[in-house]
């Protein structure tokens, strides 16, 4: 640790960051704009001059940009130089001669970082007495707002855009001082990270478009530190409230997880939360009044459950806490996860692997670190997308890093590293059932069928691990490739393996766990990753509950079988004549859900619950990671609480989280840890609680004054150290409880790097989050071998395979106005040769027949599908849900 | 005993002083327009609402007595969907008018705002716009921002160059 002396002051830093990072770290107020610390320096902005001098001696020093400046042993420099302090005001007053006069009106004012770092540099009066520069705007798509007029040619958009998240449609146009930062004609942005330009952006350039239809400040919003409810990675996130409504959705850091970006589908998928569609009144269905009272309910449920003919169905994306609670109401043997047999099958083989602690269950910061990646048969892009952008990120760090190693360049120098690194890229092979944009990145890609990936990932196996059997000859050009991804796994360090369940196919899992096991034997540091298709789907699949086919098995043997579905739409998991069997042969039907559905309308008895922003809770993501998030806000209505709390009242039990979970860890030992996750409800900092409203909360006394103009006592929360006012403990809480980002200087979400023990580490105090999948220290396994048969295309018949969307496929994040507009039409897709043997061009229609139903679909011709496959997008509100994984006849209308 | 004489005497002297109290109410109080009285809401010269709902009156509010919430109409020109003001917390301190960046908000020389409920001291944005500039007459605030919000087109502002032809490279 080299030792520096800033302003006649030693100190230590670490070796190898450069003097901006180390001078942030230590806690100096030094504005920068251009430098990120996903990011690196460039040097572009000149706002974070200091003055280095040479020894002792010196005197009159020079001026250097402290971001590319790196630490050196004994070095000194000042920061309150006069000559530096000047230099990066007068920086500010050359940025602000153009910067127009909008803040009033600037979604950004508030949480801008130009706005702080304007007012840190000291420039107060504007002396430019002449004209500004202009720009028009263009239309981005529903999620980002575009006011070109604020740019100041930072570059940070394009350097997000193209280099961390690989888009290409943003680009910046123009020369000298008219620069602009833009798409070339107005239209959609189609990289599906966009929505982080919103936060990338140091001023108001690129705005959330949703927060703007319903704005309000940052020091308005009630937050609290939320888990993402959209995929099974479990992205940290703030949610903010104001007016009982969500407002807008921002990244909270994670270095272990989602670091600093989210997807789009995270980011704007929140407006499920203030949807019509929400459930909001108790209803027990076939009164004269359905509308009853809590009391009513809870005697009626309490008679209902009394009898003992009871089961109860849990959720993937009901939290732990609610999963548990239904399974002590209904008993141990009466609970069934609430996923058709395929996915349970599927979940359990994932969680069989994972527990067996044979291998290490991947962090998204393990893959960004890896220096060889395979992705096999899982169309991360879509069902994970931040591990997308992480395997980007490792892609693109490996190649980094063989550059830095062979010529002495620090690692942060984004320019001259990406420069001299060209169009190398570290190791990535894609195999999936269909093409992905991560192929473009990918040394080797291959789109197959999932048998035929397995037999690859089989074969690759066998290439790395001689105590397997030897391949017999293969026929299947696929195999020709397995040398050399094997090699190139062979030869890295730290490989890392992905896969997932939404191919179907259980043999692509085993195939996975092969080559990681392989890997270990040989040394490896390497880890496996399985993406789970729900926020809690590991949560449930840990329960080793039965599947939802063994309750309907149940049914048809006891009649008249009160069920309680928890927080599940039956009709998103099984084929429809299957669902109305189910309800056909239910007695009666308890449903706790968040919004309405199919399922909540054959309920006989429907309990509102609380969507993850007006309740507590925790979910398990996929790599084993418990995370608890807080209930943002307390509705107005009481009616709207957790699964849980809603079970346990009808159980007489306690509506305390932390005893809860203490009762989890001695039911299932699986979630040993969860009691440990966040500090319990009694924690205080000095004997305060941590506020959920910044210092600076407006309209406390008129917010609901028209109501009643005496001001409510404030909401108590029993289940968190967190309160629901704006007083309590200003400092830095444990990262667990962190409900925004703010410190003196710095209102903006660049306010994290306070809270990090170094710009880009971990959180002060450790990143939140328990894992429960842990690698033993003796590892020991065996090899599956039984390796599937090549697939053959079958005449007249498909296999039939679902296509993910980001944004489309989730039931939630469908309520969102923008990402709706953005999903996909329904349609079949088919290879080329298959649709001109059947006549077929895009747009025909096709009719796909499954057990006696007929549907119809357009068809679209996917040149890269393998023929013998039928994709059909899944989870569309429009679409039916299909058998997925079999054979269906299809033919041409 | 000679400071309460001395005492008796200057309250006799004050019989011949001018008068200080004023029949209220029949005779009115003459304050000065810069007294600090009454909250309302002011027109830009144009008629239009001058309030952009940008929020910095409400944070400004050392009682927290005023909410509001934005909203746009279809040129994007922000306003507020409501506005309200708890006069029964309202210290009439003008910090909301200081902080007003569109002279939108102002405090005008008028307190006679008693009233018998507390629940009637609420006022909401029909009871606080008026139709006036009030104290700074010709301001419109969305003359000299840089946005097109209906007002004037980009680049036609006050100190403001044409748009950038962004497809041109002469310097």
């Amino acid at each position: 640790m080299p030792t520096i002396r800033i302003d006649d002051k030693d100190y230590e830093v670490r070796d190898g960051k450069n003097l901006l990072e180390s001078c942030l770290a230590l806690g100096f107020d030094l504005p920068y704009f251009c430098w990120h610390p996903a990011m690196g320096s460039v040097g572009a902005c000149r706002q974070c001059a200091v003055k280095v001098f040479k020894d002792e001696q010196d005197t009159r020093g020079r001026l250097v940009m402290s971001c590319m400046e790196p630490v050196k042993e004994g070095l000194r420099l000042s920061i309150v130089d006069p000559a530096a302090k000047a230099f990066r005001e007068q920086v500010i007053e050359w940025l602000m001669t153009n910067h127009p006069h909008d803040c009033p009106v600037c979604d950004e004012g508030g949480s801008c970082h130009l706005q702080d770092m304007t007012v840190m540099t000291g420039h107060d009066y504007r002396r430019y007495q002449y004209r500004k520069r202009t720009y028009q705007n263009q239309y981005l798509g529903p999620f980002i707002h575009h006011e070109m007029n604020r740019c100041i040619q930072c570059y940070r958009c394009v350097r997000f855009y193209r280099d961390i998240a690989g888009g290409e449609d943003l680009n910046v146009y123009a020369a000298h001082d008219h620069i602009y930062f833009g798409r070339e004609k107005e239209g959609v942005l189609q990289s599906p990270f966009s929505g982080n330009l919103a936060e990338i952006c140091p001023t108001g350039v690129f705005t959330d478009k949703t927060l703007k239809a319903h704005y309000t400040r940052k020091w308005d919003l009630t937050n609290a530190g939320s888990v993402c409810p959209h995929c099974s990675l479990g992205c940290n996130i703030f949610a903010g409230e104001r007016y009982g409504e969500i407002r807008c959705i921002t990244n909270r850091f994670n270095s272990e997880v989602n670091g600093y970006f989210l997807c789009d589908k995270g980011r704007f998928g929140y407006e499920f939360v203030n949807s019509e569609n929400r459930i909001r009144q108790p209803l027990i269905r076939g009164r004269l009044v359905d509308a009853v009272s809590e009391d009513q309910l809870l005697e009626y449920l309490r008679h209902l459950t009394g009898n003992g003919n009871i089961i109860g169905i849990g959720s993937p994306r009901a939290s732990v806490e609610t999963n548990f609670s239904l399974m002590q109401l209904v008993g141990i043997d009466n609970f069934y996860q609430g996923v058709n047999e395929d996915t349970a099958f599927l979940q359990k083989r994932v969680t069989d692997i994972l527990e067996s602690g044979t291998l290490r269950s991947n962090s998204l910061r393990d893959i960004e670190s890896s220096d060889a990646i395979l992705v096999l048969g899982e169309d991360i892009w879509n069902t994970a997308p931040i591990m997308a952008l992480t395997v980007r990120q490792s892609v693109m760090k490996t190649a980094f890093s063989q550059t830095v190693q062979q010529i002495s360049l620090p690692s942060w120098n984004d320019i001259a590293v990406r420069e001299l690194t060209q169009e190398a890229r570290g190791y990535l092979a894609n195999a999936g059932t269909s093409g992905s944009p991560l192929d473009k990145l990918a040394t080797h890609h291959v789109q197959a069928a999932p048998d035929d990936i397995a037999r690859m990932g089989y074969a690759i196996a066998a290439h790395l691990d001689p105590s397997l059997p030897p391949l017999s000859k293969q026929e299947n050009e696929l195999t020709a490739r397995t040398g050399e991804i094997a090699l190139a796994l062979s030869l890295a360090r730290k490989p890392a393996i992905i896969s997932g369940i939404s191919a179907c196919n259980e043999a692509i899992l085993k195939a996975a766990y092969n080559i990681a096991w392989a890997l270990k034997r040989m040394g490896k540091e390497v880890g496996i990753s399985y993406v789970l298709p729900e926020c809690n789907s590991m949560g449930l699949a840990l329960t080793k509950a039965p599947s939802f086919e063994k309750a309907l098995g149940r049914l048809e043997r006891n009649t008249g079988t009160t069920v309680i579905v928890a927080e599940q739409d039956i009709y998103r998991c099984l084929p429809e004549e299957q669902a109305e069997m189910f309800f056909s042969k239910c007695g009666k039907i308890v449903v706790l859900d968040v919004l309405h559905n199919r399922t909540t309308e054959r309920a006989h008895v429907l309990i509102p619950s609380a969507s993850f922003a007006e309740g507590d809770g925790s979910f398990v993501n996929n790599e084993g990671r418990i995370q608890r998030f807080y209930k943002v806000y307390a509705p107005e209505n009481n009616n709207v609480i957790e699964g849980w709390k809603w079970l346990e009242r009808i159980g007489g039990g306690n509506e305390r989280i932390d005893q809860l979970h203490t009762m989890i860890e001695k039911g299932l030992s699986q979630f040993a840890g969860i009691s440990t996750e966040a500090p319990a409800a009694g924690f205080r900092i000095h004997g305060e609680a941590v506020p959920r409203e910044p210092h600076r909360y407006s309209g406390r006394t008129a917010m609901w004054a028209h109501l009643q103009v005496s001001e409510p006592k404030p909401h108590q929360d029993n289940n968190a150290p967190l309160s629901f006012t704006m007083e309590g403990y200003k400092g830095i809480p444990p990262a667990a409880i962190i409900p925004f980002y703010w410190a003196p200087g710095w209102n903006s979400v660049q306010a994290l790097n306070k809270y990090q023990e170094i710009p880009g580490g971990k959180l002060t105090g450790g990143n939140p989050g328990v894992r429960v999948l842990n690698e033993s220290a003796e590892p020991r396994g065996d090899f599956f071998t039984d390796m599937p048969e090549a697939f053959s295309a079958r005449r007249g018949r498909w296999l039939l395979l679902p296509a993910y969307h980001l944004l489309g496929s989730g039931e939630m994040s469908m309520e969102s106005r923008g990402i709706a507009e953005l999903s996909p039409e329904p349609y079949l897709a088919l290879s080329m040769q298959d649709a001109v043997a059947m006549n077929a061009t895009t747009g025909s229609t096709m009719v796909v027949q499954i057990m006696g139903k007929a549907y119809s679909l357009p068809l679209k011709i996917a040149e890269t599908l393998t023929d013998g496959l039928a994709v059909v997008p899944a989870g569309l509100p429009a679409m039916p849900v299909l058998p997925f994984g079999s054979w269906v006849e299809i033919v041409k209308k | 005993m000679l400071s309460h004489i001395r005492t008796m005497w200057l309250v006799f002297l004050h019989l011949f002083r001018k008068k200080a109290t004023i029949e209220y109410p029949e005779e009115k109080v003459k304050l000065h327009p810069r007294y600090k009285g009454r909250i309302v809401l002011t027109r830009d010269p144009d008629g239009g609402e001058r309030c952009v709902g940008c929020y910095l009156c409400a944070v400004a509010c050392p009682v927290d007595c005023i909410a509001l919430q934005a909203t746009e109409d279809e040129q994007g020109r922000r306003y507020p969907e409501f506005f309200r003001i708890n006069f029964s917390r309202c210290i009439f301190c003008g910090y909301c008018e200081e902080a007003c960046p569109t002279y939108a908000i102002q405090l005008i020389p008028d307190f006679e705002m008693a009233e018998y409920r507390r629940q009637d001291l609420v006022f909401e944005k029909e009871d606080l716009l008026i139709n006036s500039q009030g104290k700074y007459p010709g301001y419109n605030y969305y003359k000299v921002a840089g946005m097109d919000a209906g007002v004037k087109a980009k680049g036609t502002g006050k100190n403001e160059d044409p748009p950038v032809d962004i497809h041109s490279l002469l310097p």
